[in-house]
């Protein structure tokens, strides 16, 4: 992919976590679509302040439980009842109250399953490199630093006008982020 | 998250998180622990004792394979030794870290942060060790995957209606939820581990382990469903695992063993020797460290007495056990119970009322619950004690049921003894390996927690209180007040230190 764009995008660091919610909602306000905020922990609201209010992780979940509840209890009908009948004296096949153990435990299973690796997959993780890793004081933002990019794809970005628009913010530094 | 109705009852008890600590100090202080290339004596010292304990385990395992199960002290009416024992009892301990990583997360209890990583790594070890056991037990191991209901060319599929069955999928479901829950929780620590190593080889690693992650606020969003939603499916899993433990005896119709009351029971004791487990790492653990200022007084406090709790509810059992054998009027239950405390293994069950019952009452003064090495006394008791309330329920049950011609009974050989004491090596092996290669407490958790303590301690300051702001506080020990003493004097007292002995901080506690 050659990037049309001189660098990924411009990044502004802040040291306290109210600061880039606020940042954050500003910039959301403005107008910017692809922005996004960085912070060592779950900050509260961060992620609504940029417009994301929903993830589709709870139904995801929803989904994997049915899927393993069915998937689990079909299993042992399948083959307690068509696959492998035994006649044990003469009691039902789909012997229904011994199969709720097993049922229960893959829809546990399956819902957990459809957690994680929905949530690295709607995250597009594992991602091994990403051009913010390029800055070398983005490593702080997995320890005290909080951090807030605007891509230069987004529809709006203008170099000197975004540039300014993020200083306005009151940054610590904002620095460009480069491609490689 | 705004804990107002709470704070004023908080305030007399010691700190979650010992006041003076930042983002920065936080993280430095965890992620240091990992990251230093000094390995201590210590370390070594117990690694070394754990691997020996390994090398016994690989022995007793490989003379198994070739002997058969007939090495140990197995005879007919007590076909469950051992390895059923040792199987519940490892599943038990298990069970806490669960219990302090998902319950008490819905339950929004703050004081779980910096005790439940190592809870869950305690947990997902013991299962492993717990796991070794049925397999072992099987006679031919190697054919443990005729449990995996798949296509095979023989045309024969499991029986589902057998507690074996459910139990193979409780415990398989168990591993690779903790395992899951665990792991999640441990990549956002990875990506800091990546971000301050300075070595090559460890940057790469926890860069692998860290799968990119970059603390971005969508992906923080869906972690923290995901998260959440996670807790939510541990909690009732971990219920059902021992349910589902305890149903390999209630289905049977073994006397002492069919029994409705053993899910709740088994269920309680579980929770009871899993808390005792964490006490006994955890005490070690954070005077090695020095961790006093993240698992602070308040969290032994907590914990002992949830400890106590669960405590009184396998008593009751005890208790409801002999009442039941009673009140049926039948025979063989009556005999099975009387034969508990006057038969043959009558030592054991007096020690195991020892140990679970009357020692652990000790937890109901305050003093205690807040002094170390009382606790970890009390802790290491509460082991011994639950692991004979199993060896009473699995042999004394079965060495004298229903046909007294067949009686016997049951004693462990050389090679019982070294399967157990070599999981007991395999579970601290694991346990020194986490230790020194992965956040023994959760980073980025903690980072919330200080940031929620100064967003406390702003209000507060804001709302005209006398409270300076916790992050930068000196530790005082002035303003304690006496243990025992628990109504405050009149207006809002200074926040309390952990209540230990002054100069604390080191206790003597070693394992």
């Amino acid at each position: 992919m050659v990037p049309l764009q001189p660098y990924y995008g411009l990044l502004a660091e802040f040291s306290e976590p109210e600061d880039v919610v606020a940042a954050a909602r500003a910039v959301h306000e403005e107008g910017y679509v692809r922005a996004e905020a960085y912070a060592p922990y779950p900050v509260e609201g961060l992620s609504e302040a940029l417009g994301f209010t929903r993830s589709r992780i709870p139904l995801l979940v929803l989904c994997g439980a049915f899927l393993g509840g069915i998937g689990g209890y079909y299993l042992q009908y399948w083959v307690s009842a068509l696959e492998y009948p035994l006649n044990i004296g003469g009691r039902p096949l789909n012997s229904w109250p011994a199969f709720i153990p097993v049922t229960f435990e893959c829809t546990i299973l399956v819902a957990a399953l459809f957690a994680v690796l929905g949530m690295l997959a709607l995250n597009g993780l594992p991602q091994p490199h990403h051009p913010l890793f390029n800055v070398p004081e983005f490593a702080y933002a997995s320890t005290d630093r909080f951090f807030l990019v605007i891509r230069t794809d987004d529809p709006l970005f203008h170099e000197t006008r975004t540039r300014e628009l993020l200083a306005g913010l009151r940054p610590m530094a904002i620095y460009e982020v480069p491609w490689v | 998250m705004s804990h107002q109705p709470e704070k004023s009852r908080d305030i007399h008890r010691p700190p979650v998180l010992r006041p003076g600590h930042s983002l920065q100090s936080v993280t430095e202080k965890i992620s240091t622990i990992v990251l230093t290339k000094h390995t201590s004596r210590g370390w070594w010292l117990g690694f070394i004792l754990g691997f020996a304990g390994v090398m016994l385990l690989l022995l007793g395992i490989t003379y198994l394979f070739i002997a058969g199960i007939g090495i140990w002290g197995l005879n007919v009416p007590v076909a469950w030794g051992f390895a059923i024992v040792n199987f519940v009892w490892w599943i038990g301990i298990g069970h806490a870290g669960t219990l302090i990583s998902a319950i008490l997360l819905l339950l929004k209890q703050q004081w779980r942060t910096s005790i439940n990583r190592f809870a869950e790594a305690m947990t997902i070890f013991a299962v492993a060790c717990a796991g070794l056991f049925p397999l072992l037990h099987l006679g031919r191991p190697q054919f443990f995957y005729f449990l995996v209901p798949y296509p095979s060319t023989t045309g024969v599929w499991p029986q589902f209606r057998s507690p074996l069955m459910w139990d193979f999928f409780a415990v398989a479901t168990y591993f690779t939820v903790s395992l899951l829950f665990w792991y999640m929780g441990l990549i956002p620590d990875f990506a800091t581990l990546r971000d301050r190593a300075h070595r090559w080889g460890a940057k790469v690693t926890y860069g692998i382990l860290a799968m990119g992650w970059r603390g971005s606020s969508r992906h923080w969003r869906r972690y923290q469903d995901a998260y959440l939603l996670l807790a939510g499916l541990a909690t009732p899993l971990v219920v059902s695992v021992h349910t589902i433990v305890s149903f390999d005896f209630a289905v049977g119709i073994v006397p002492g063993w069919h029994e409705t009351i053993f899910p709740p029971y088994f269920v309680a004791g579980a929770i009871y020797s899993g808390f005792a487990m964490v006490f006994t790492l955890a005490i070690p653990l954070r005077a090695a460290y020095g961790l006093q200022d993240f698992i602070t007084d308040r969290h032994l406090d907590n914990s002992a007495k949830v400890m106590l709790a669960s405590g009184l509810i396998v008593a009751y059992g005890y208790l409801m056990e002999g009442f039941m054998a009673w009140y049926s009027g039948h025979a063989f239950e009556t005999y099975v119970f009387t034969n508990r405390f006057t038969g043959p293994y009558a030592p054991a069950y007096w020690a195991l009322i020892i140990c679970n019952i009357v020692i652990p009452q000790a937890l109901w003064f305050r003093k205690i619950r807040r002094t170390p090495i009382t606790l970890f006394f009390i802790s290491l008791v509460i082991n011994v004690g639950m692991w004979l309330e199993r060896f009473i329920i699995v042999v004394v049950s079965l060495h004298r049921d229903h046909l007294p011609s067949s009686w016997d009974n049951y004693s462990p050989t050389f090679w019982d003894w070294a399967l157990f004491l070599g999981t007991i090596g395999l579970f601290t092996s694991l346990l020194f390996l986490f230790i020194r290669f992965l956040p023994m407490i959760s980073i980025a958790e903690m980072r919330e927690l200080v940031e929620e303590h100064e967003q406390h301690a702003e209000q507060a300051h804001a709302s005209g209180q006398s409270n300076p702001p916790l992050h930068d506080r000196p530790v005082t020990e002035e303003g304690r007040t006496q243990p025992g003493t628990e109504s405050p004097g009149e207006g809002p007292p200074p926040e309390r230190p952990p209540d230990q002995p002054p100069g604390g901080g080191g206790p003597p506690e070693s394992p």
